[in-house]
């Protein structure tokens, strides 16, 4: 099993490598330069700027300084929040990400499984009907269109819950929300499905034919199958919701480091961009392998060695 | 036993439906049975018959479309209508069952321990160590090998009849009255099929619970049952003592099922008729590639296999699962890479792409086991059939193809007009007659037939075998006939292969091979098949 973490987390680096290299040239070929304003800079102050960075090396050089900082562990300076290296702000800005995302994970979670699971316990059912329509209506409607709404509703007319800002946990309830709504869809939707699946299948007959009691049947025996393509679907979705939102944080004002993706690649800021990249990229890997061995924690019948 | 055993479990006029998209279906029509103490009593029918259903409405376990008229008593309380938490009481406590699929009828996710204990501790209230003291007793009296070690054991890492022995130990676990058995030996092969039909007896003998066996094996019946109910369509059509409905049947459709044996044999061909396929040396190894930092895997599924198809000849090749019969018949087509030689009229093809394989497709034709699945539900049986034309001979026109459609459903014993249906529509004999004429439209030389039959109705069966042996005759097609069935491989091949573990055991003219079986594997396997009675006296009889 630790052979099969290790193998993982070695194949992994491979993976990286990949990514920051084709990330690096991507941003590159892109026209324009972070200090490319409305109006033109003094040439000869352009010069110094791109001397202080090195953007007047060639690329391939460019890439190797960039790749070799990496390797100390250094993400670089921001090249447009000048007064700030990149590890700074992501710094910052992650453990926001990470409080907001966890909670609306947990929340997805929660509420998704037991929504999923009264559905399939009441199939074609005006419960399962009414599961199936906010599961619809929480896929379809984009969070920025909750998350404004919702502040609007809460945040400012009945003023119960802050309407932005950052500070306190009655700020989290709101963005919370807004992360969680469409995950609390889907997975109450692959929950009921698969819980469907599960209670029809010959070992719940047997169970019945037993005399288990029903809390049995459906916690222990068809609950945790029902859990498997949940759990398959959470790796890439927890690594997206952790890493931030950046329509969330936006409307909500909150310091996390979705909006750095976003007005990073907006602003050419090569390596804000790239630190995110190799954040989001970190996260995927591990979560896909946090989802493999949860699966064959699950069952039995998958085994690594 | 005597007739004044006290009945136990009393069903009557019991009726079952279904609401179905289509309307009602009645299932079971108003049936009568009675199960005394300690009595075995057989429900015999062909698939539809409702037999299961009955059993499936008694203990509460119907699908949630389905309805039940009528009484279920189990000494003197009524189950039908009986609120859940009191049924649960009952079932898995003083009647318990098995059931056909012994590969998912348990919980893949956690231990055999862990499923014996539950209902130990649900019922009897047992302590989590007591339950596991008791399921360690219960895999010894099932005779599972080396016990403790099963405990923690998950079912995929059990055979099919080690799954059926712990599913029995859970049937037993809180000593039932009756246990009600819904084909437990359908899946598995003849041997074990007897191994477990003798357990069952020699712990009836020891705890004296009555058993309800539900099956569509009339030699399991003759081997096993006091009793017996002959159910058709819903209803019970014929009851008695087991000898008496073996000796005197009454009805009609007992004498149809009595008869339903596979019956004839065919003659050898003569040592001079032309080789057509010619298979040396046929080897097929699954391996799975060496990964980063783990080793490869390597299965050897069949290992050396020779054999020589004659025009006109039906090759038997028998084996239970695992033994490589079906993958040989792949290898043999090249649908599977494999070692050795395989010549077809003179050309070697082994090693062929699919393109280079395509010409020879039309002659070398083969059928599934699976009806259901093997033809494609969104195409008209028509299509279906015309498919291969296609592919083999583009110049014809639709007319064309529609003749030869239409011939070949004649052939088979089907009506032409069903040629817009799909195949959803018809029943699992009549989709294999499509398969059959699937294959005989592009008038092939040899057909590989891959458990053709297994998944039918004896009477069935028997319509498949005339059919497929008529066919022979008229087009002189030379068979690759796979099966688990000896009946049904002794009635149709000339020639028989008896497979083990991918090696051939014993080979030899079918008459040969089942008068004077040169193996003890093949000695056993005749015997597990056509005299289970005597097997299961004889394991009786070695216990006393």
């Amino acid at each position: 099993m630790l052979r099969y973490v290790l193998r993982r987390l070695l194949g992994a680096i491979p993976t990286l490598f990949l990514v920051i290299t084709f990330a690096f040239f991507l941003m590159r070929v892109a026209p324009g330069g972070p200090f490319d304003r409305e109006r033109a800079l003094e040439a000869k102050v352009l010069e110094n700027l791109n001397r202080v960075f090195h953007l007047d090396r060639p690329l391939w050089e460019q890439y190797f300084y960039y790749l070799g900082n990496l390797a100390r562990g250094d993400l670089g300076p921001s090249f447009i929040y000048r007064d700030f290296s990149v590890q700074q702000l992501l710094g910052n800005g992650l453990p926001v990400s990470i409080q907001l995302g966890g909670m609306a994970l947990l929340v997805a979670l929660l509420v998704g499984s037991l929504l999923g699971c009264i559905a399939a316990l009441r199939q074609n059912s005006w419960i399962d009907y009414g599961v199936t329509a906010v599961a619809t209506f929480g896929i379809t409607v984009p969070n920025f269109v909750v998350a404004p709404v919702l502040s609007l509703i809460f945040g400012v007319w009945l003023s119960m819950l802050p309407a932005g800002g950052w500070g306190g946990p009655s700020s989290m309830i709101l963005p919370v929300i807004t992360l969680a709504l469409p995950q609390v869809a889907i997975v109450a939707r692959l929950i009921r499905g698969s819980m469907i699946e599960a209670l029809r299948s010959d070992h719940v007959r047997t169970a019945r034919a037993y005399g288990l009691p029903m809390r049995m049947i459906v916690g222990v025996h068809s609950l945790r199958a029902a859990c498997l393509p949940v759990v398959s679907y959470l790796g890439p979705a927890a690594a997206a919701l952790l890493t931030g939102s950046v329509v969330v944080e936006t409307i909500f004002g909150l310091p996390g480091i979705g909006r750095y993706f976003v007005q990073g690649a907006l602003n050419r800021d090569y390596t804000l961009v790239m630190g995110t990249v190799i954040i989001i990229a970190v996260f995927v890997v591990i979560f896909n392998l946090i989802v493999d061995l949860l699966y064959a924690a699950l069952d039995p019948r998958v085994r690594y060695d | 036993m005597t007739d004044t055993s006290e009945t136990i479990f009393d069903i009557r006029d019991i009726r079952v439906t279904f609401a179905t998209p289509d309307g009602a279906v009645e299932a079971v029509r108003g049936v009568d049975m009675n199960v005394k103490a300690g009595e075995t009593v057989a429900v015999v029918g062909e698939s539809g018959s409702g037999k299961s259903q009955i059993m499936m409405a008694a203990m509460g376990l119907l699908a949630s479309n389905g309805r039940v008229e009528g009484s279920v008593t189990y000494r003197g309380q009524e189950l039908i209508g009986m609120p859940r938490e009191k049924l649960n009481r009952i079932r898995g406590a003083k009647v318990t069952m098995i059931f056909q699929e012994p590969m998912t009828s348990l919980d893949p996710l956690y231990t055999i321990e862990r499923q014996i204990s539950e209902p130990l501790r649900v019922h009897g209230g047992l302590s989590a160590s007591a339950a596991r003291a008791r399921a360690l007793e219960l895999l010894k009296l099932v005779h599972i090998p080396d016990p403790e070690r099963r405990l923690k054991s998950y079912p995929h890492e059990l055979s099919g009849g080690q799954r059926q022995r712990v599913m029995i130990a859970m049937a037993l676990a809180n000593d039932p009255d009756l246990l009600i058995a819904d084909e437990p030996t359908t899946a598995l092969d003849v041997t074990i099929q007897a191994e477990i039909l003798g357990l069952l007896a020699e712990l009836q003998k020891k705890l004296g619970t009555s058993i309800l066996f539900i099956t569509h094996d009339l030699t399991i019946v003759e081997a096993f049952a006091d009793r017996v109910y002959v159910m058709q369509h819903g209803n019970v059509v014929e009851e008695g003592k087991t000898e008496d409905i073996f000796q005197r049947p009454t009805r009609d459709y007992t004498k149809m099922l009595l008869a339903a044996e596979p019956e004839g044999s065919k003659p050898p061909v003569p040592d001079t008729a032309p080789i057509l396929l010619d298979a040396n040396d046929v080897s097929v190894t699954f391996s799975m590639p060496s990964g980063f930092l783990s080793p490869r895997f390597e299965l050897k599924a069949v290992q050396n296999v020779t054999l020589s198809l004659r025009e006109g000849q039906t090759i038997g090749i028998v084996g239970e699962s695992g033994s490589g019969k079906s993958t040989l018949g792949r290898a043999l087509l090249q649908l599977l890479p494999s070692e050795g030689r395989v010549v077809y009229q003179g050309t070697p093809i082994q090693g062929f792409d699919r393109a280079a394989m395509r010409p020879y497709r039309r002659n070398l034709q083969m059928v599934f086991q699976d009806p259901f699945g093997s033809l494609s539900p969104r195409m008209t049986v028509g299509d279906i059939i015309t498919e291969g034309l296609l592919v083999h001979e583009p110049q014809m026109t639709r007319r064309e193809r529609e003749e030869a459609a239409t011939q070949a459903l004649r052939e088979v014993g089907l009506e032409p007009a069903v040629r817009n249906r799909f195949p959803h529509e018809f029943s699992g004999g009549q989709r294999q007659r499509i398969a059959i004429a699937r294959a005989v439209v592009l008038k092939p030389t040899v057909i590989v037939l891959d458990e053709p039959t297994s998944a039918l109705d004896r009477s069935v069966q028997k319509q498949i075998i005339a059919l497929l042996r008529d066919i022979q005759a008229r087009y002189r097609l030379s068979y690759i006939f796979i099966s688990h069935d000896l009946a049904v491989v002794k009635a149709l091949s000339d020639y028989t292969i008896v497979m083990r573990t991918g090696r051939v055991v014993e080979e030899g003219p079918t008459g040969d091979v089942f008068r004077a079986p040169a193996s003890e594997y093949t000695r056993d396997l005749m015997e597990a098949a056509f005299n289970l009675k005597k097997v299961l006296s004889r394991q009786a009889s070695a216990r006393a």
